[in-house]
């Protein structure tokens, strides 16, 4: 066994040693920035996972078109199906956190995942970005530091609106709450008393359903026999579609006012023909007169996606607009911190001045007091026509 | 208010019982049910939407062949599920049935998707309506099937060679083998009889609701808690059983709202069984010793 080095050894030992130290430095530079997504991507709520993805999609290549992040970092997404389920969910988020090291975890359209997610993330100091999931207290969640932000509805928010459009839109002066037994439901039942009460509206009622409920033809009609005037729907596709379907079954025509979710799945087809009777919220509409992002965007939703055609294929609007403007703003703060650490990125975040987004025209989106990027004035109402989600006219 | 909660509550109690005379003629003829009826709802229901909506076959086809799958799906189940275990005079089947449904959700699961579905019917798109109430056509249609096949159950029992074999098994196996009546045939029979009934359900309810690998869970619960009320092994006693509970889960949320449906339908559940311990309209078993 030999134990000089020979010459040629000699010089060869550190030339290696540099030259392997220039191929790690330069693998370092390359190593990606992972950006997790737990979203429902199979279900009746998959059509929202799918938008989620389709707008962060479109925002990544955009970045990375652009040379990437810290020096030439590409960006990759990492998804993970938590389908609708909030056990499932956790799980997921702990695995992008352990796993895969990601720098900063997307939400879905679920509210109860997302309110199981937030204490993970607070306590794993990653931040969590909700895109679509609106329920208040995702954001406002008392934590200290808090790492949830948001680029999406808030249902107090949300629930003012409603109310103020079922008031101007149908004149309604006794509205009556059909709600989705859970969370997000819970959630709204606040939200909607107190933007009721703030009106000077008095409710008809409140009544509940649960995701499988197969008729709720006895709720509507409790409803209907309390004098309600307009129905406020807080619920997924499924059972909204089966709430469209009851009073559809009771030839009640009366207008009904929904809050997104409805918009994550096969609404129209599972509603059937009296789909496009329900006037529901949305951040974005594809329809009408883009800014420069929209333009960008939607003629690069027509080259990825072969089944975009035009503004009316982009659905759920709402999922990609939100996951386009909350992927530029994280980039933006990424590049802000100079890290993908997670405090630091928090940090990023919360110094973020402007942007020109996709929504609009983002100030200081985020602050100490507020992470929600988006508020009321940031909402449109839509409808069904067909497939397509269009804004209401007239 | 009444009225809405009259034709809800006749028109899924219906299809509780029509799930539910499933669990009956098993039981009367083996000691044994299909604990994942629930998985035979869906599959109908999947089948006919895959035949109608994905190749387009016309109603009249897709729902005999569909209705065939179901049949040939209950002889699985008690080929595999049932018969092994009996055999050994083991109680697994219990475990089995239970088993094989997951194991049947779940592949339909992956070749279906996991996205609900519609099954549009021209009978549930044009309600008739009568002051504030309205019902589909299909809706009048369900409680009618349900009748009449626990008719046909009925008739096919008491008034038919079948069945006159059936009953002969029922009351005496080993005496019906003797008589060289083909005991293990009839049992493979009833469970595709069972099989083809919860089809029927899962067809006639999927226009009114949706197509789901996963909708036949709460109804095989209910349709199970409908046949133990009912008696188990009377067939007018389930039916009955049926459209009273899909009655007091109506009225329940018609009166008292949504929140107390479950808690108020199960109670009553509970309390009708420690009120007749063998069902409502079951037999009382007599044990000699």
């Amino acid at each position: 066994m030999p134990t000089k080095l020979t010459r040629r050894q000699a010089i060869a030992l550190p030339a290696g040693i540099a030259v392997g130290s220039l191929i790690g430095r330069s693998a370092l530079a390359a190593e990606p920035i992972k950006i997790g997504l737990v979203a429902a991507l199979s279900g009746q709520s998959a059509k929202s996972g799918e938008g989620i993805t389709r707008g962060l999609t479109i925002a990544i290549d955009e970045i990375n078109a652009k040379g990437g992040l810290l020096g030439g970092r590409m960006v990759e997404l990492v998804r993970r199906d938590d389908e609708s389920n909030p056990a499932k969910g956790q799980t997921a988020a702990r695995e992008l956190l352990d796993k895969e090291g990601v720098s900063i975890i997307f939400g879905g359209i679920d509210s109860p995942v997302s309110l199981a997610i937030v204490p993970i993330v607070n306590g794993a100091h990653v931040p969590f970005m909700g895109v679509w999931a609106a329920a208040t207290n995702v954001t406002r969640n008392g934590a200290n530091p808090n790492y949830c932000f948001r680029v999406s509805a808030v249902d107090v928010l949300v629930d003012r609106a409603l109310i103020k459009y079922a008031m101007t839109k149908f004149g309604a002066k006794k509205p009556g709450l059909m709600l989705i037994n859970n969370g997000w439901g819970e959630s709204n039942f606040a939200g909607l008393t107190a933007a009721a009460e703030a009106a000077g509206l008095k409710l008809a009622g409140t009544e509940k359903f649960d995701d499988k409920d197969a008729d709720m033809t006895p709720q509507l009609q409790r409803l209907r026999e309390a004098g309600a005037d307009t129905i406020i729907l807080v619920g997924n596709s499924a059972p909204g579609a089966q709430v469209v379907k009851g009073l559809q079954k009771s030839a009640w025509a009366v207008p009904v006012v929904s809050h997104w979710g409805i918009s994550g799945g096969r609404f129209p087809e599972l509603a059937g023909s009296w789909a496009s009777k329900v006037h529901f919220v949305q951040t974005y509409s594809f329809f009408g007169p883009q800014n420069d992002v929209g333009k960008r965007v939607l003629a690069a939703m027509m080259a990825k996606y072969p089944d975009v055609k035009g503004p009316g294929d982009v659905t759920p609007p709402v999922g990609v607009a939100n996951a386009y403007d909350a992927m530029q703003l994280t980039a933006l703060a990424i590049t802000k911190a100079g890290s993908t650490e997670g405090q630091k990125l928090r940090e990023g975040l919360l110094n973020i001045d402007s942007y020109q987004g996709l929504i609009k025209n983002y100030t200081k989106p985020f602050s100490d007091e507020n992470h929600d990027a988006l508020n009321e004035n940031d909402y449109v109402m839509v409808r069904y026509n067909g497939d397509q989600i269009e804004p209401v006219t007239g | 208010m009444l009225a809405t909660a009259l034709v809800s509550g006749l028109s899924l109690g219906s299809i509780y019982g029509l799930i539910a005379l499933g669990f009956t003629l098993t039981f009367a003829v083996s000691g044994t049910v299909n604990f994942a009826q629930g998985s035979s709802v869906m599959l109908g229901a999947v089948i006919c939407h895959a035949l109608a909506m994905g190749l387009r076959w016309p109603m009249p086809v897709a729902v005999p062949v569909a209705l065939v799958a179901c049949a040939i799906w209950g002889l699985i189940v008690e080929r595999i599920a049932v018969r092994p275990f009996v055999a050994r005079g083991s109680n697994a089947w219990l475990m089995a049935t239970v088993a094989l449904g997951i194991v049947l959700d779940n592949v339909v699961m992956v070749l279906f998707g996991k996205e609900p579905r519609a099954l549009p019917s021209s009978l549930a798109d044009d309600p008739w309506v009568i002051g504030t109430v309205g019902i589909f056509p299909l809706q009048v249609l369900v409680p009618l099937v349900g009748l009449g096949l626990a008719l046909l159950v009925h008739l096919g029992m008491h008034r038919t060679g079948l069945g006159l074999k059936l009953r002969a098994a029922v009351e005496n196996p080993d005496a019906a083998r003797l008589m060289s009546i083909d005991v293990t045939m009839l049992i493979a029979l009833t469970y595709a009889a069972a099989a083809l009934l919860a089809g029927i359900g899962g067809i006639l309810i999927a226009p009114l609701y949706n197509v789901a690998y996963d909708m036949g869970t709460l109804f095989g619960i209910k349709a199970f808690a409908v046949a133990i009320l009912g008696g188990l092994t009377n067939p007018w006693g389930v039916v009955i059983a049926g459209l009273g509970y899909g009655l007091v889960e109506a009225f329940a949320t018609s009166w008292l709202g949504s929140g107390s449906t479950q808690i108020v339908t199960f109670s009553a559940v509970i309390a009708a069984l420690v009120l007749a311990p063998s069902g409502l309209f079951g037999r009382r078993t007599k044990v000699r010793v």
